[in-house]
């Protein structure tokens, strides 16, 4: 109980610390954070990739819409197919029988 | 030799394909034997193959999900995911996150606060690493008291032991986590997301490096369970980032999705390499992981006080980074072969 209460009394000490020298720490580092705009350059560029670059520039919104449905589905279509040729090896793929924690 | 290179719709960089692919299988192993996204690892490699930083940071971020998410296929198999657990602790994730992620733009207006984070970062990687090394050490004292006395450690047998203590105070609801195979406050998974959540938004990473030791330290989950369920939380925290770094236009899928060839092959690797290492092994190699990125960071920030050698330290910093992940990876195939050998000559005996 009294190690536990050690270890909450360094914890509060370090949360003290972060909320009190963080910001004070950030001020005497002033220095401005830039904004940059970012356009495809789409002259070089032809067939699907243009018509990638061409959404980007046109909605970012589409742009982020169609990113975050390709990456799980050909994370799960690539998973599948790394599956098939790991089972080829014919080794276990369901069970795993070390039990040390 | 043009076909080697692929031009990026977006960034407008030529970059060589084929050393996507093998960063993406070596952060592929990693990622998944370790229950990280390794976003540290990443960077610098995507860097030094052309790609701005504004740009390696959010394609990072986007294989970073469709890896964490092949990883957790396969987890899953071996039953190393707790889904409960990982969507209790989902909520806290998320909240933590964007307000470490609010709280570190509101620090952005007042000033530049870079070099703060990282400092905080090396407090965070040293507290990690130290009680990793030191949770070993108890362990392996443990096993030379038992052997002294003649006995056998049990296997289930921990050095530190915070969890128990942790889980002592039951605040309801209760809750059981079956594959973590553990009984506790439902507070407890998500006040410790909550607070590596909130870590992770302020110091801009994904969190597995928090968020695995946490869960084996805090929530008391055998570290296999601690890496699948992790990785399920990076696969699902990974797409939220993915979103948000592509909406502010910094994601080049194209680069993404050639990465993930190599990851998914990597993270089976990584994935089954578990199978075949003790917990205490997973163990020790993230304590050494952790060091590989203090040692990173460390000279990430040595670099503004030397700015004579900052050329110097930044390559050395790439080299470190990417001998690390060589290193790392070769011993974690190499693991994984040789216990897949043993499997296919036990079971050829058998029959």
């Amino acid at each position: 109980m009294q190690k536990m209460r050690r270890i909450w009394s360094a914890l509060a000490v370090c949360a003290l610390w972060l909320l009190v020298f963080m910001p004070s720490l950030a001020l005497a580092a002033k220095k401005g954070a830039a904004n940059v705009v970012i356009v495809a350059d789409t002259r070089r560029l032809d067939g699907i990739m243009l018509w990638w670059a061409q959404m980007y520039n046109d909605s970012h919104l589409y742009f982020t819409i169609l990113t975050i449905i390709i990456i799980p589905v050909v994370g799960c279509i690539f998973g599948v197919l790394a599956d098939i040729v790991m089972s080829h090896i014919g080794i276990d793929l369901k069970h795993r029988s070390l039990a040390e924690h | 030799m043009d076909w080697l290179y692929v031009l990026m719709p977006i960034s407008g960089v030529s970059i060589f394909w084929p050393g996507l692919i093998v960063l993406g299988l070596g952060v592929g192993i990693i990622g998944g034997f370790f229950g990280m996204g390794g976003a540290w690892m990443v960077t610098p490699g995507l860097n030094i193959l052309g790609f701005p930083m504004a740009f390696a940071i959010g394609t990072d971020v986007a294989h970073m999900a469709g890896k964490s998410l092949i990883s957790t296929m396969r987890h899953g198999k071996f039953g190393n995911v707790d889904y409960k657990l990982g969507i209790t602790m989902l909520v806290g994730t998320v909240v933590g996150v964007e307000i470490g992620a609010q709280m570190i733009m509101w620090l952005e207006r007042i000033g530049s606060v870079d070099k703060v984070v990282r400092w905080l970062y090396v407090v965070l990687l040293i507290s990690i690493a130290w009680m990793v090394f030191h949770d070993v050490a108890l362990r392996k004292k443990k096993e030379r008291e038992a052997a002294a006395a003649g006995n056998k450690l049990d296997e289930t047998a921990v050095g530190l032991d915070w969890a128990s203590k942790l889980h002592a105070f039951k605040v309801p609801p209760m809750m059981t986590f079956h594959a973590a195979g553990i009984t506790c406050s439902a507070w407890l998974p998500i006040i410790v997301s909550l607070a590596t959540g909130w870590l992770a938004g302020i110091l801009g990473i994904g969190g597995g490096l928090i968020r695995m030791p946490a869960l084996v330290y805090l929530v008391g989950c055998p570290t296999h369970v601690a890496v699948g369920t992790d990785l399920f939380e990076v696969a699902i925290s990974g797409l939220y980032g993915a979103a948000s770094y592509t909406y502010k236009g910094r994601t080049e899928l194209v680069a993404a999705l050639i990465m993930l060839v190599g990851a998914a092959i990597g993270a089976q690797i990584g994935a089954v390499a578990t199978k075949y290492i003790k917990g205490y092994g997973i163990r020790i190699a993230f304590g050494t992981a952790v060091l590989g990125c203090l040692c990173s960071v460390v000279l990430k920030l040595l670099q503004p006080m030397f700015p004579d050698y900052a050329g110097f330290i930044n390559g050395l910093s790439t080299v470190l980074v990417l001998g690390f992940v060589i290193v790392i990876s070769l011993y974690i195939t190499v693991r994984m072969v040789q216990g897949a050998k043993a499997e296919l000559a036990a079971k050829k005996q058998k029959a």
